[in-house]
């Protein structure tokens, strides 16, 4: 008598989380650098006290603009701070308003763009309306005017960061979540007569993980340019706190000739953490995409 | 296609309507005055009176409303009125920065081209090779390193380089004028500027062309071609270039208008007197009228730049028609 095998029986096992780790990194060599480099990022943020010796915002005016040695291994600012303290040290400001802001920012984005999507009609015109408004204005420009109405500081930037990532995940996301719309499950939680928000967090939110977090992580490493980029014009994170873009403000163009340390490691600083989540990013897509793994 | 044009143009009413609104709550949500600002610029108390008539000169004594009016019909025919920091009219004011930030931008989009078509074609027919690793590496660097870095280590470099060949170090020149009156003056203070801000926009265009390419390159007419025996480089350019420029001339399309009023910090670096210093100045300023105008500029700008490129669309891919 023939026997029926069942299909749980035959299914190949589950991977291991590390085998699906090492098969990632075997497919996206650039991937597993860009993650490894946002590893290191957060391991020197985390436990900056245990990786540095000198305190990152106390002046010593004997060590001034110091070249990299043995005491200061990347040299010291015009104020005798030790610059590889305060670029550990603005790692932590760098993660901080990277990650917050795009979670934020990637988080509201994801809820209007399914709502958007689910609910469409006019809901969905009169907020693609809203969103195109906010398109339309350069990043820099939006967060500028929020710096303008908030204030400068370090929460007040991640809000400034946080407005204009909104409408460009959502976009994304709606994208996403059209398609969604359309599928039978949604159908036949509309006929079980659950409610829109049901619908909406449990059913259309966990299908659209892929672009949100693809979205998110692109964002980390935008973030991280923009508050740069804000701290350096004077209107981001201000002295005494240790961020990248602020040790570039000032000094780094007054001392360029005399002591270039100033205005060459906080760069490499900020390049290096946004290539990295850049190129885990590249990888995280390539790696959700089903057309690009076939 | 006119009708389409025409629809375009007129959908483009409500998004600069929207900024407007957006622009003109966003400067007044802004605390201070700017009359208190200008008038205690130099310390001390302000009289009453000399603030109530400042007020009543530039018009923030009005309600809201009236203002907005005011605002929305400067707006239509095109009359912005004057600085309210400076007395200047604003189209004087803009004028003078408007040449050399749309040089900048043109120049930067000149370099970009350049640099991400070849590039990302080249990525893509050379897919998952050592030169495709080497392009993306170049092109994600170009996203990741900022703008105002570069333009600090250009600046070094000059210095550094000037001073060891002519024994004395050399800057950039740092007053405009216009590339026909001068054309070496203009071009060594500009080139500069678009160099960094270029290879930024090169990298994202280089992304950019590098996935339209590898997808067309996939597509059945381009296996179909290839089979026909026609030449690689014919397959690349006639049959995957021309449908794979799309997006690429979206996002170059995209970027300029960006750069118009985006480069605020490059600027800054170089010690240039355009749009994006200009905004600073006024927002800081509280300069509404000023604000109000170059946000208005430069979301026209921006979507104009999006019918531009939606216009071409037609004209690059025959499949595309406006009828429906």
């Amino acid at each position: 008598m023939a026997t029926i095998s069942h299909p749980a029986e035959e299914a190949l096992p589950r991977p291991s989380r590390l085998a699906v780790l090492w098969q990632f990194c075997a497919q996206n060599p650039l991937g597993a650098a860009g993650g490894f480099v946002v590893i290191v990022m957060i391991a020197m943020a985390a436990f900056a006290e245990l990786v540095t010796i000198h305190d990152p915002t106390r002046n010593n005016f004997g060590a001034m603009l110091e070249a990299p040695g043995r005491e200061y291994w990347l040299g010291t600012d015009q104020f005798g701070r030790d610059l590889y303290t305060r670029i550990v040290y603005g790692a932590r400001t760098a993660l901080m308003v990277g990650f917050v802001s795009a979670f934020v920012g990637g988080t509201l984005g994801l809820i209007l763009g399914v709502a958007s999507a689910y609910f469409g009609g006019r809901f969905d015109l009169m907020l693609q309306g809203v969103m195109d408004v906010l398109m339309a204005f350069p990043l820099i420009i939006l967060a500028l005017a929020v710096v303008a109405i908030f204030g400068t500081g370090t929460v007040n930037v991640i809000i400034a960061i946080t407005i204009p990532f909104i409408p460009r995940c959502a976009r994304v996301v709606r994208s996403s979540a059209l398609s969604v719309r359309e599928t039978p499950y949604i159908d036949a939680a509309r006929a079980c007569g659950f409610g829109h928000t049901r619908i909406v967090m449990r059913h259309m939110v966990p299908n659209v993980m892929a672009p949100y977090l693809v979205v998110m992580t692109a964002a980390v490493g935008q973030a991280i340019l923009l508050e740069a980029s804000l701290s350096f014009l004077g209107l981001g994170v201000q002295e005494p706190v240790p961020a990248w873009g602020l040790m570039l403000r000032g000094g780094a163009q007054e001392y360029a000739e005399s002591a270039p340390w100033v205005a060459i490691y906080p760069g490499i600083a900020i390049s290096l953490a946004v290539f990295g989540f850049n190129l885990f990013g590249d990888a995280l897509r390539d790696w959700l995409d089903p057309k690009l793994k076939v | 296609m006119y009708v389409y044009v025409f629809k375009r143009v007129l959908l483009m009413i409500p998004t600069l309507l929207g900024a407007a609104v957006l622009v003109f709550l966003l400067m007044r949500l802004i605390p201070g005055d700017i009359c208190v600002l200008r008038l205690a610029s130099g310390g001390g108390g302000v009289d009453p009176q000399v603030l109530r008539n400042c007020r009543a000169e530039i018009g923030t004594d009005q309600p809201m409303a009236i203002q907005f009016f005011r605002f929305i019909k400067g707006l239509v025919t095109f009359d912005f009125g004057k600085s309210m920091w400076t007395g200047r009219p604003i189209v004087e004011e803009v004028g003078l920065r408007f040449q050399l930030s749309l040089q900048v931008a043109i120049m930067a989009t000149i370099t970009a081209i350049m640099l991400a078509i070849p590039l990302g074609i080249i990525s893509a027919v050379k897919h998952n090779s050592w030169i495709d690793y080497v392009v993306r590496a170049f092109s994600i660097a170009g996203v990741a390193v900022p703008s105002f870095w570069l333009g600090i280590l250009i600046i070094l470099g000059i210095l550094i380089t000037s001073k060891a060949w002519f024994g004395m170090p050399w800057m950039p020149p740092i007053t405009f004028v216009p590339i026909w009156i001068d054309p070496i003056h203009n071009l060594s203070m500009l080139i500069w500027p678009a160099l960094a801000t270029g290879y930024r926009y090169s990298a994202v265009a280089t992304r950019m062309t590098r996935s339209a390419m590898l997808e067309v390159l996939r597509e059945d007419y381009v296996r179909t071609a290839r089979a026909k025996g026609v030449f690689q480089k014919l397959v690349v350019r006639r049959h995957a270039l021309r449908n794979a420029l799309l997006p690429v001339i979206t996002i170059i399309g995209i970027e300029f208008a960006f750069l118009m009023g985006g480069l605020v910090v490059t600027e800054q670096v170089f010690n240039l007197n355009g749009l994006g210093k200009l905004f600073v100045e006024s927002v800081s300023n509280q300069d509404y009228n000023m604000t109000q105008a170059l946000v208005m500029l430069v979301v026209a700008i921006f979507a104009f730049t999006n019918l531009t490129i939606d216009i071409l669309y037609a004209w690059l891919d025959p499949r595309i028609r406006y009828n429906h």
